[in-house]
């Protein structure tokens, strides 16, 4: 019954719109107006420019200053206060292009309106000018490309040697860690050893992988260099975490990496935001299926001494696993052994 | 030019005479399989409407969950049946395959074939003074392949797995497997059958207007005397088809990937429990083809609109526009550059570091010609005498949300800067305005700028302002918020926020966006009403209506088959002559020679007096040879 009304309520409005148009048309005709683009709807539109320009920059102005906290995430490692600062200075060039631009455009349609009185100025060109705003805006990118190649050059770089050794694989609609152990090596794998629970497809025959353990959450040190090594088991996926300024594609068979430094622990971030439940995320942003929009990472960020401390808690995967020490060559069982701490 | 090809020339011309007193065509080689470029513009454009509202209408049903994701749907089981979920709410397969629909249809569909499609078969040869296309049998091919693809992704829509679902950029090995999603099984075949018939299309549109613009001027009508919608249309198909037939590359081999068990995309993938036997492939690969017409792609959609505005503007400030010459140049900087950017799409794929800042330093250079034709646009205003009508505030308009999209691209070309906001809403809020709001503005304002020269009647003004107004503050109130949205990192492709605690603020916002999509999508149906209402009962045009320089307002107001009875009209100036000094009129046609306007010559066009004379002499004495 409520669709009925509604479907009666918009039948009736465009039926009153229908007869307003038709009847306007109706006077039109009869005066004779109506016919060309006249002096009034001119002013009219001319008006209605400047007054879009002055509500328009008005909220984008109130709304950039009111809210700016809920749209900025702080930024919690190196290389994102630099970006951080990059993003800045190009918000500074582009908003005053942007204004400026807008403002002309809105002016000149205003100022410029049609007058049957006044000509228009035959103005076909000027290289001068030309030269100028092909000139300027040039050198401003090139300044912008600079900064950016600079900052993009460091972020890239070659991991420091004793990076803290995670891989991180997407699939759907997931995520899983691995951890480099206290070799801080992540051992070899291959997706064909990949089953029901050697979930990675850990591959036995590297010695670098019996210290490697898994845990739930990524838990990183503050203040020292993490190298992320990213792959996906099924489709693509990648790693975001909004806070750090860290994004990267995770591919099947073709492994990626990111590394960064975290500069706030998840405690330091808490407080300075005030918010006890504050937690640093992890989330997927390549469209992966169904469950895109649903793989959570919980990152956590330690001091150094309280990573180290929680790391030595941790129970390698194969210690945990033990029937998977069929799968180490013999030569390497001993050794396995030893180092995954199986006996104790 | 010699005499015996001059005289081959106007040969071909006396005998092309014969056409506007054709026979009478039945209804159907008339209105269906009709070879008449006028007659295929109007089939581009219907079709290109009847896509967009498709495809806008999908884009409100997927706001509403955004919007409001706790609303009930329950009332769209009609249409959508069992995407609906028991409890009233989307189901998130087919979320995912309305976004990727909708970016499919608007771009290809509505964008590529609407704009282009519609325009450049329209204006191409009544602008350049040419009977018709160079072939009118390619020209309906490529329509009818158009709407076979058409026909193709339609019946997509409709079957139990769903269309293709993996974004419009269908990456693999998601849309490659129908294992990772409903999506990808037959919705992705037809998917890509319906692309390949689009492809077709395309070509065959596109080499027939470089070969009319190359071939078919008339007398006097050189490269430099084009107006800027024939030079915009004629690089849109040069870089069509350069880049097409990659897209079709990159489908094929996904074809192959899909279907007969190669490895060009597919390596090490272990998917329902089982490990696939494919190795070596890259996924990287894909990427690399699908961008290289993917990017140029942006500027398919784009330059045909930046045409139409040039033109537009010129004509509606009364005034020449600025910098003639630097507009083409930027517009072939554009096009050159357009093929060695694409990576930029690609920054945090993997790709070699290295390779993206090479990237990042070429994309940065595209932005100066947009920069440089901005600037140009705003000193046309500048001093003019500025008539708005419906067409002139959608070319303001178009310029207007150029820039506001356009800069930020330049955060974007950054890569250092993309690694936060790549696949964010940022990218959402910078290619809806710059390519996606600007095209369907230059579309928009095409429509009611030529409406005359199409249908013999006018379009109402005042419908037209209505509308203008609400689609522009529609369009800014939709893709503006978005810049915050972005900058707070929320990921594109994402069904619902409340996973995230980073996530989990906006609701205002998007429930402001999704709002303001429907209202406008709404304020689309007045175009509707007044495109369809106007065709038949628009009140009747005028030959001139905008008091403009181009040729095709010197057919007759309906003009048949063949464009001009008798001769086709000689060209001796170029098209802006606006508001110029002395002349009695503020507009100067580009069929009125300089020998008449002797009082608004400027010096170096005096010159042009003796040639004109020279070849008019010329022509009388070919005329006497060929009269044997």
């Amino acid at each position: 019954m409520f669709g009925f009304y509604i479907a009666l309520a918009v039948f009736l409005v465009v039926a009153i719109l229908l007869l307003i148009f038709r009847i306007t048309r109706l006077v039109n005709v009869v005066k004779g107006t109506g016919e060309e683009t006249t002096q009034t709807s001119n002013n009219i539109n001319g008006a209605l420019m400047m007054l879009f320009m002055v509500l328009f920059f008005g909220l984008v102005g109130w709304y950039s200053w009111a809210n700016f906290d809920a749209y900025e995430p702080p930024v919690a490692s190196e290389h994102g206060q630099l970006t951080d600062k990059l993003f800045w200075r190009t918000m500074w060039v582009t908003f005053i292009t942007f204004f400026v631009t807008n403002v002309l455009l809105f002016y000149f349609s205003w100022k410029y309106r049609y007058n049957k009185n006044r000509k228009a100025l035959f103005y076909p060109h000027n290289n001068q000018l030309e030269y100028i705003w092909t000139g300027v805006p040039a050198i401003v990118l090139t300044w912008l490309v600079i900064s950016g190649w600079m900052a993009w050059d460091g972020i890239m770089s070659e991991a420091p040697e004793d990076s803290e050794q995670i891989e991180i694989m997407g699939y759907q609609f997931a995520w899983s860690l691995r951890y480099g152990g206290m070799d801080n090596q992540v051992g070899d794998y291959d997706y064909r050893l990949i089953d029901a629970v050697n979930s990675h497809g850990q591959d036995f025959s590297d010695r670098a992988g019996f210290d490697d353990f898994q845990f739930r959450d990524l838990v990183i040190p503050k203040g020292k260099p993490v190298l992320l090594k990213i792959r996906a088991r099924d489709v693509l996926h990648s790693v975001f975490i909004p806070h750090m300024r860290v994004k990267m594609d995770a591919m099947p068979g073709m492994p990626t990496q990111f590394w960064f430094v975290a500069n706030k622990t998840t405690e330091e971030m808490r407080i300075e935001e005030g918010n006890p439940d504050f937690n640093y995320e992890l989330a997927c942003t390549e469209v992966c299926g169904r469950g895109h929009f649903s793989m959570k990472k919980n990152v956590i960020v330690l001091e150094q001494d309280e990573y180290d401390e929680w790391k030595a808690d941790q129970k390698s995967w194969l210690s945990k696993n033990p029937e998977y020490m069929s799968q180490v060559p013999d030569n390497l069982k001993e050794l396995a052994v030893v180092t995954a701490g199986i006996n104790e | 030019m010699s005499t015996a090809t001059e005289a081959a020339v106007i040969d071909a011309h006396v005998h092309e005479d014969h056409h506007d007193e054709h026979h009478e065509q039945s209804f159907i080689t008339k209105y269906i399989f009709s070879t008449d470029h006028k007659t295929i513009a109007k089939q581009f454009l219907i079709t290109g409407i009847f896509w967009a509202f498709i495809g806008a209408a999908m884009s409100v049903i997927f706001r509403l969950q955004l919007g409001f994701p706790d609303a009930d749907l329950g009332w769209l089981k009609p249409i959508l049946g069992k995407w609906i979920q028991v409890d009233g709410s989307l189901d998130p397969n087919f979320y995912l395959a309305l976004v990727t629909m909708h970016g499919t249809i608007m771009v290809f569909f509505v964008l590529t074939a609407g704009l282009s499609g519609t325009f450049s078969n329209f204006l191409i040869p009544l602008q350049i003074g040419a009977r018709d296309m160079a072939s009118g049998f390619m020209n309906m091919l490529s329509y009818w392949f158009f709407f076979v693809s058409g026909v193709i992704m339609f019946i997509s829509l409709f079957i139990e797995t769903g269309p293709a679902s993996g974004g419009w950029v269908v990456y693999p090995p998601l849309s490659a497997l129908p294992q990772a999603m409903p999506g990808s099984g037959l919705g992705m075949t037809l998917w890509l059958v319906a692309m390949v018939f689009f492809i077709a299309s395309s070509l065959l549109g596109g080499i027939n207007y470089i070969t009319t613009v190359i071939n078919l001027r008339t007398k006097g009508m050189t490269f430099s005397r084009l107006p800027l919608t024939i030079w915009a249309f004629f690089l849109t198909a040069v870089i069509g088809l350069l880049s097409f037939p990659v897209l079709f590359a990159a489908a094929l081999l996904l074809v192959f990937d899909r279907s007969f068990g190669t490895s060009f995309y597919l390596s090490e993938i272990y998917i329902g429990g089982e490990a696939l036997s494919n190795v070596g492939g890259s996924p990287i690969l894909y990427q690399h083809l699908f961008w290289f017409l993917g990017h140029p792609e942006v500027y398919i959609v784009l330059l045909p609109a930046l045409g139409i505005t040039s033109e537009i503007i010129a004509t509606n400030s009364r005034k020449p526009i600025f910098g003639y010459k630097a507009m083409i140049i930027s517009m072939m900087g554009i096009t050159f550059l357009s093929f060695i950017v694409w990576a930029h799409h690609m920054f945090v794929s993997g790709l070699n570091p290295f390779l993206g800042s090479i990237f990042m330093f070429l994309t940065l250079i595209i932005a100066v010609p947009s920069a440089v034709k901005v600037f140009n646009y705003l000193t046309t205003l500048w001093r003019g005498n500025i008539i708005f009508t419906p067409a002139m505030m959608f070319s303001i308009g178009l310029v207007s949300v150029f820039i506001s999209g356009g800069i930020t691209g330049i955060f974007l070309g950054n890569s250092a800067i993309d690694i936060q906001l790549h696949d964010t809403y940022f990218v959402v809020a910078h290619f809806h305005l710059v390519m996606g709001a600007a095209s369907a503005f230059g579309l928009l304002a095409g429509v009611y700028h030529w409406f005359p020269k199409m249908f013999g009647r006018m379009m109402d003004s005042r419908l037209g302002y209505i509308h203008f107004w609400l689609t522009f503050i529609g369009i800014y109130s939709v893709f503006f918020p978005m810049h915050y949205i972005g900058i707070a990192g929320f990921p594109r492709r994402y069904y619902s926020f409340t996973n995230f605690d980073a996530f989990s603020g906006f609701t205002d916002l998007n429930m402001f966006i999704s709002a303001a999509a429907i209202f406008t999508f709404v304020g689309q149906l007045i175009f509707l009403f007044n495109f369809f209402y106007s065709m038949y009962r628009g009140r009747k045009a005028p030959a001139n209506p905008w008091k403009s320089n181009t040729l095709e307002w010197t057919t007759p107001i309906n003009p048949g088959h063949g464009n001009w009875v008798g001769e086709i009209p000689q060209v001796y100036r170029w098209p802006y002559d606006y508001s110029k000094p002395g002349a009695e009129d503020d507009f100067i046609p580009q069929t009125v020679p300089y020998s008449e306007t002797m009082e608004s010559n400027l010096p170096h066009e005096n010159d042009m007096i003796a040639l004109e004379k020279e070849e008019a002499a010329e022509e009388v004495v070919v005329d006497a040879k060929s009269a044997h």
